[in-house]
């Protein structure tokens, strides 16, 4: 899939996937992760300013994904959840660790790890994920 | 004062795997199929909508809705219309939108799919493209994924349970052994569902749709064309379409379909109708535990009782309201862009007194409700008998 394989696409998004860079909106003190282009809430009156996460939360949801898309068969199975981020907001992402502990409700904290490959020639994606607490 | 709106005419492929059968010819079959039911000829034709998802990804094709003009030999406006799985309600709706404003007297609106051409894994990539590709397919959801985060929240918060997920599909299953254009017409167990292979847990093989190449087709034209063609009048009574964010992560709630509450709210509202007058409805089963969402979002029952309600039987064929009696995406198969076209196919035979054996007796109003993706887009339509 060729968008996968863009290196600009990969490189402008490195704060917030690498290092988990959401942003706060002034005006209304909404935290967004991802960030946003505009609060959503305030629109125009809004004023965003980069905000950095704490990378701590809770399982909101999850899901052992068995079928895969390209590029992540070799994966199978592997968790998916949504985190909730003790600052609010609730993200995606996959759940390791020792997945006996896994629950809703279940504490998690952001590691950085590989996330996919594209292919052999292909960019190494990295990001983070969940890693039971 | 606003035009009335009518269907009149309605045309559908077998659902299923095409391999001997490309693109356009599903799409003209359908085609030509609804204008002969409708009693009119091609050149009456003054508009075109056309849903597909994902032509481009699925056969490597754009531009699909002049190449279905031009080989059925017309140039008339015709116009594709994407929403991912809510493409070919939202194509029905733009339809009704350009009869209704007096544009336009007859649109064709088809909905088409043809995806057996590519891998299982391909078709799983290019359907995850209806989520947010940035932020969940990066991180290797999947579309099953994605109703499985809900699944599981759902039986957190309301206690609904694996086998009531699976009643959903026996009960699709045994519908589409009534529809003669149906992919699965056979019968399935509770215990077949909760056997068969995890895709996405809870969710497993039999709970979710499947792949399919397919084509569907209805004639929308004005109350005074309509009345020339026929004395068995299908109004559109009301039409809903609301959207919400692509990422599920970025809603309040992970129990409902906050698109389909509100797309509903509007066509019930332009109908003048309450849920408890709906006699019958197709739902969007992508998945089971969609259906159980999508009954309550409706509002044919509660918020968390829907597990329940399929429990007692309340959507069956002899039920208090029949929910896709097609056999819903799950069984008469889910062609994406076609489905929601299909689907108001279905609820104009059951109002037309003529879906065989699985007709729900005196159906005077119907409801169908397309979604695209986990719930960004949703389109209600309410059609009812005029006579
Ligand atoms: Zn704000």
């Amino acid at each position: 899939m060729p968008h996968r394989s863009s290196v600009p696409l990969a490189w402008r998004r490195f704060e917030a996937r690498y290092r988990l860079v959401g942003n706060r909106c002034a005006n209304c003190g909404t935290v967004y992760f991802p960030p946003k282009a505009i609060c959503p809430k305030c629109r125009r009156k809004g004023k965003l300013e980069k905000c950095q996460l704490k990378g701590e939360g809770k399982v909101y949801s999850y899901t052992i994904i068995h079928a895969a898309p390209s590029g992540f068969e070799k994966r199978v199975p592997y968790c998916i959840a949504i985190i909730e981020l003790d600052e609010g907001p609730r993200v995606m992402g996959e759940v390791v660790g020792d997945l006996a502990l896994l629950d809703i409700g279940a504490r998690v904290r952001a590691v950085f790890r590989k996330i996919y490959e594209d292919g052999e020639d292909g960019i190494i994606h990295y990001g983070l994920k969940w890693e039971l607490v | 004062m606003a035009k009335k709106v009518c269907v009149v005419g309605v045309g559908l492929t077998k659902f299923g795997e095409h391999w001997d059968r490309g693109f356009r010819e599903l799409a003209i079959e359908a085609g030509v199929k609804a204008i002969e039911d409708a009693g009119i000829s091609g050149k009456d034709i003054d508009a075109m909508y056309i849903g597909n998802m994902s032509g481009g990804r699925f056969i490597g094709q754009e531009h699909i809705a002049s190449l279905i003009a031009g080989e059925l030999g017309l140039n008339i406006p015709s116009t594709r219309v994407e929403a991912a799985c809510a493409s070919g309600g939202l194509a029905v709706r733009q339809a009704y939108l350009a009869v209704l404003s007096g544009k336009h007297d007859i649109v064709l609106v088809g909905g088409v799919e043809k995806m057996t051409d590519l891998s299982t894994a391909d078709v799983t990539t290019t359907l995850a493209g209806a989520a947010d590709q940035e932020w969940e397919g990066y991180y290797g959801a999947t579309f099953p994924g994605l109703y499985a985060l809900m699944a599981r929240r759902h039986m957190y918060e309301y206690g609904t349970t694996r086998e009531q997920l699976a009643l959903v599909a026996v009960k699709n299953h045994e519908n589409a052994t009534k529809n003669p254009i149906a992919q699965y017409p056979f019968r399935i167990t509770v215990e077949d569902v909760i056997n068969s292979t995890p895709v996405a847990e809870p969710l497993n093989l039999l709970d979710c749709s499947p792949i399919t190449d397919g084509a569907a087709a209805v004639i929308v034209c004005s109350e005074e064309v309509a009345k020339k063609l026929t004395d068995k009048l299908v109004y559109i009574a009301g039409s809903g379409h609301a959207t919400d964010t692509l990422a599920l992560h970025d809603r309040e709630s992970l129990t409902e379909i906050k698109a389909t509450r509100l797309a509903a709210k509007m066509a019930y509202e332009e109908a003048g109708i309450r849920p408890r007058d709906v006699d019958v409805a197709e739902v969007h089963d992508c998945f089971t535990i969609a259906e159980i969402m999508a009954i309550e979002d409706l509002g044919f029952v509660e918020k968390g009782k829907g597990g329940k309600f399929v429990e007692d039987g309340e959507t069956k064929l002899d039920g208090s309201i029949p929910v896709n009696t097609s056999g819903g995406l799950k069984a008469c198969g889910h062609p994406v862009g076609a489905t929601g076209v299909k689907q108001i196919s279905e609820i104009v035979l059951q109002l037309r007194g003529e879906a065989g054996e699985r007709q729900v007796k005196d159906a005077r109003i119907g409801l169908a409700h397309n979604v695209g993706g986990s719930g960004a887009t949703a389109v209600v339509h309410i059609l009812e008998r005029g006579w």
